[in-house]
């Protein structure tokens, strides 16, 4: 098989060559002996760059991660006091108790850091990069320049917010959807001062970068897909990549426009989110000293929430996209229902536009518009579950090869389930008149969001890691042992906030002690603390893990040692820039060809004629 | 510079993948993408006008705001001024069609001429702008004060035309780089004038934007 297989790329080389070789293009490509600053900082490559994103998602994630643990200390212990803490934050845990207002800064940093930095940027940033290219048959990105941008505005966006984290003032504190009026007065709290100016800054690189990144995506995708790769052909991750570009370019300019207004409002006097505003007693009023009237503080969360909510599908969908490769790859199964499979992701970015509001039931709103949004937020269940029904249908009596990667792809479908049935609690506005702003909520979006989003993010992470680092793998046994921890942990996490929701315990509160009602959670809370702990030190092994393989890891010996059919595995073992040494191969079929006709597997670039 | 294995730019004749999906190349393909996105930036502040103007139980009458023009003190023409710049802006349009037209021809002259006075529209509109917004200060008319009516269309009015200005700024600029990047003849050695339509898409565009920011605060 491996015989023939040569036979066949070799076949591919000297009958359908591909020339490339146009006569215009830019200096700094091609084979040129690159100085250090091009090739590991200001890097045009497709891999270098999905590189940057990746480490600095990592460090975002550990900063992210590393905050819920010390908020977790909090509401695990909120009688204990903990003299490190006071150790390393100084005044913001004065006797090793954290400070409210610290509090607060920390579960909006860990929202807006793991939203954005983490499962935006570093999910979707470091894939789209890396396999666009490499599983559509393209040298680079459509433009490799714009492509470098990106990441440095990214990198600038996270400069400016992670210099908020030493203000004296903190860092933005008034939740990671920063509602007017409280983000929108810098008086009213010193989380709305200079950190929410910072923040905003953030937000607005941020979005330049994601637009950047995303019109890249979209362009290499419909233009530079080498011969014979048609849509139709493309792997799902491809699919997925290109919906959550769409997505990105059509949502992150509204919140661009929201957090425009809302600088107006905090820096030069406006009001468009602010109506008739009483601080501490006293009347909020503009230069000529009447009483600001006539804004709207629901129009900003109209504006966030056109992002907001399509934000939530720019994570997830790479996510299922790179389960979907994994799954088909690893169980050596055809995907089942590969159109089914992409109308499905169709359906989704149709519909993700189409449901903003429904984190706005609370907000005050007509019921007969709450109950289209309710209409159009089950709908997306469909599309949902054709997806869960084809995975599972995937693995449906297959011969499962349980790589790390496959476990956490495993791991993503029953996050997914499990995420996704209380959404459909969630979506409903009456049901939503008890559950809202309560810890089912902050349940429900971490399993189904959050964690189905990190576990494809690790999935893709170890699934593709010998393509990052010069053929090197990671551990398995390590990997197998941070998938269990996190899987079982995660589980332990946030199931029971699902008990601590549907009793009423409010999100975000810094403490239910005065509150009888709750008091009897205090074991349950400590038990969420003591699993996030948990989780937290297996990540560390991950990392561990991760920077080790990428010096020591085992090395592949062959392009494809482990029999996939996509295109990233016909490159050389340590792609160049430029990502084939030879022409370009063509595509004669579609990426999920596995256990076919006697066929183990039959790589994309196989002709028919070879089969015979 | 070396002629194998080129990283990136492999434009539309290099196509030989399946079917492409538009005939344009993603240079093109890329404005477009950008121009849907910016609408998008520019629908959301258009509909928080909407939104606020339709919650205040009073407007300010545009035929008073605007009825001012330069060398003219004391004369009532209303939307006079705007009238004039939206021609300007109108012609500085066409005349940039002119000049991808002459892209097309392959005349180098005949681009850069028609492109100089695309840049010299694009100027005399800000050139106007720059005056109405400073008459309209002198009037009174701030970011949190308004003689004509409620604060709200002052802010909106500074907010969104403001947001356009700098999107016309931004036009400018590009379309000099491109102007200049015909005259010294770095266009007719690519052997096409691609890069003349791509900033006329985005000229076009503020334009277009212009015609509902137009809508919105002078007429209704």
């Amino acid at each position: 098989m491996a015989n023939m297989h040569q036979d066949t790329l070799h076949n591919d080389l000297s009958h359908d060559v591909i020339h490339h070789d146009a006569d215009h293009h830019e200096e700094g490509h091609g084979h040129h002996k690159e100085s250090f600053i091009t090739k590991y900082i200001f890097s045009q490559d497709h891999k270098m760059i999905s590189k940057q994103f990746l480490i600095t998602g990592i460090v975002w994630s550990l900063i992210g991660v590393f905050f819920s643990v010390l908020f977790r200390f909090q509401l695990g212990w909120p009688d204990e006091s903990f003299p490190l803490l006071e150790m390393f934050l100084g005044g913001w845990a004065k006797g090793g108790k954290l400070d409210p207002q610290f509090y607060y800064a920390l579960v909006t940093m860990h929202g807006t850091i793991m939203v954005f930095f983490v499962l935006t940027a570093g999910l979707s940033g470091t894939f789209s990069n890396l396999l666009i290219p490499l599983q559509i048959g393209a040298r680079d990105m459509a433009a490799p320049f714009l492509n470098m941008l990106s990441y440095w505005f990214f990198f600038t966006a996270s400069v400016l917010l992670f210099i908020s984290l030493f203000l004296q003032t903190g860092p933005a504190a008034g939740g990671w959807t920063v509602y007017p009026p409280l983000s929108a007065l810098p008086q009213a709290n010193i989380g709305s001062g200079t950190g929410m100016t910072l923040w905003l800054l953030s937000m607005a690189v941020f979005v330049v970068s994601s637009l950047l990144g995303s019109l890249n995506y979209i362009a290499t995708i419909l233009n530079m897909r080498t011969k014979g790769m048609t849509m139709m052909r493309m792997p799902l991750t491809m699919w997925a990549f290109f919906f959550t570009a769409i997505l990105g370019v059509l949502s992150f300019p509204v919140l661009l426009s929201g957090a425009l207004l809302l600088i107006f409002d905090r820096s030069l006097g406006t009001n468009f989110y602010l109506s008739d505003i009483y601080i501490a007693g006293q009347q909020f009023t503009n230069s000529a000293g009447e009483l600001v009237q006539g804004g709207s503080p629901i129009l900003f969360q109209h504006l966030f929430w056109f992002l907001g909510h399509p934000e939530v599908y720019i994570i997830i969908l790479p996510a299922m996209g790179m389960v979907s490769e994994i799954l088909a790859a690893n169980c050596r199964k055809p995907i089942f229902g590969y159109s089914a499979m992409v109308l499905s992701i169709l359906a989704i970015t149709v519909l993700a536009f189409l449901v903003w509001a429904h984190h706005m039931f609370m907000s005050g709103m007509n019921p007969f518009v709450g109950s289209i949004f309710v209409l159009f937020t089950l709908l997306i269940a469909v599309p949902s579950a054709i997806k869960v029904f084809n995975w599972i249908g995937t693995m449906w009596r297959a011969n499962i090869n349980y790589t790390p990667a496959t476990l956490f792809a495993v791991g993503f479908v029953s996050m997914f389930i499990s995420g996704g049935l209380t959404g459909i609690f969630l979506g409903n506005s009456t049901l939503d008149i008890p559950l809202h702003d309560t810890y089912f909520v902050t349940a429900h979006f971490h399993i189904v969001m959050a964690m189905a989003g990190g576990f494809g993010m690790l999935a893709g992470i170890y699934h593709w890691f010998p393509k990052m680092w010069k053929g090197r793998q990671m551990n398995d046994t390590m990997g197998a042992i941070h998938f269990w921890v996190t899987f079982v942990g995660s589980y332990c996490i946030f199931w029971p906030m699902h008990y601590l929701g549907m009793t009423g315990v409010p999100r975000r509160y810094y403490t239910d002690e005065y509150f009888n009602t709750f008091n009897m959670y205090e074991n349950l809370n400590v038990f969420i603390s003591v699993s996030a702990i948990i989780v937290f030190a297996a990540q560390l092994l991950f990392v561990i893990n991760f920077f080790y393989s990428a010096f020591k890891g085992k090395k592949m010996t062959t392009e494809n040692p482990f029999n996939y059919n996509t295109l990233e595995w016909t490159t050389p073992i340590e792609p160049g820039h430029g990502n084939w040494e030879g022409a370009i191969p063509a595509v004669h079929r579609g990426p999920y060809e596995y256990y076919k006709d006697g066929h183990d597997f039959i790589p994309q670039t196989t002709p028919d004629s070879a089969l015979k | 510079m070396a002629t194998e294995l080129t990283a990136g730019n492999v434009g539309q004749q290099d196509w030989s993948g399946g079917k492409s999906p538009f005939s344009v190349s993603y240079g093109k393909l890329m404005m477009w993408y950008f121009l849907v996105s910016d609408a998008f930036t520019f629908s959301a502040l258009l509909i928080t006008y909407g939104t606020i103007r339709f919650s205040s139980p009073t407007w300010a009458d545009p035929n008073k705001v605007f009825n001012s023009f330069p060398l003219l003190e004391g004369y009532n023409i209303p939307l006079g001024f705007v009238s004039v710049m939206t021609f300007i802006l109108i012609l500085s349009s066409v005349f940039v069609v002119r000049a991808v037209q002459e892209g097309h021809m392959m005349n180098r002259k005949g681009v850069v001429k028609w492109m100089l006075l695309g840049i010299l529209g694009g100027l005399a509109f800000l050139g106007c702008q720059a005056w109405e917004w400073s008459h309209l200060i002198h009037q009174g008319q701030t970011l949190s004060g308004n003689p004509f009516g409620p604060p709200a269309f002052g802010q909106l009015f500074f907010l969104i035309t403001g947001f356009h200005g700098f999107h016309v700024f931004s036009g400018v600029v590009l379309n000099v780089i491109a102007c200049s990047l015909a005259a010294t003849g770095s266009l007719e050695r690519r052997g096409h004038y691609e890069l003349i339509e791509k900033v006329g898409l985005y000229w076009h565009f503020v334009d277009l934007v212009w015609v509902f920011v137009f809508l919105a605060f002078y007429l209704l």
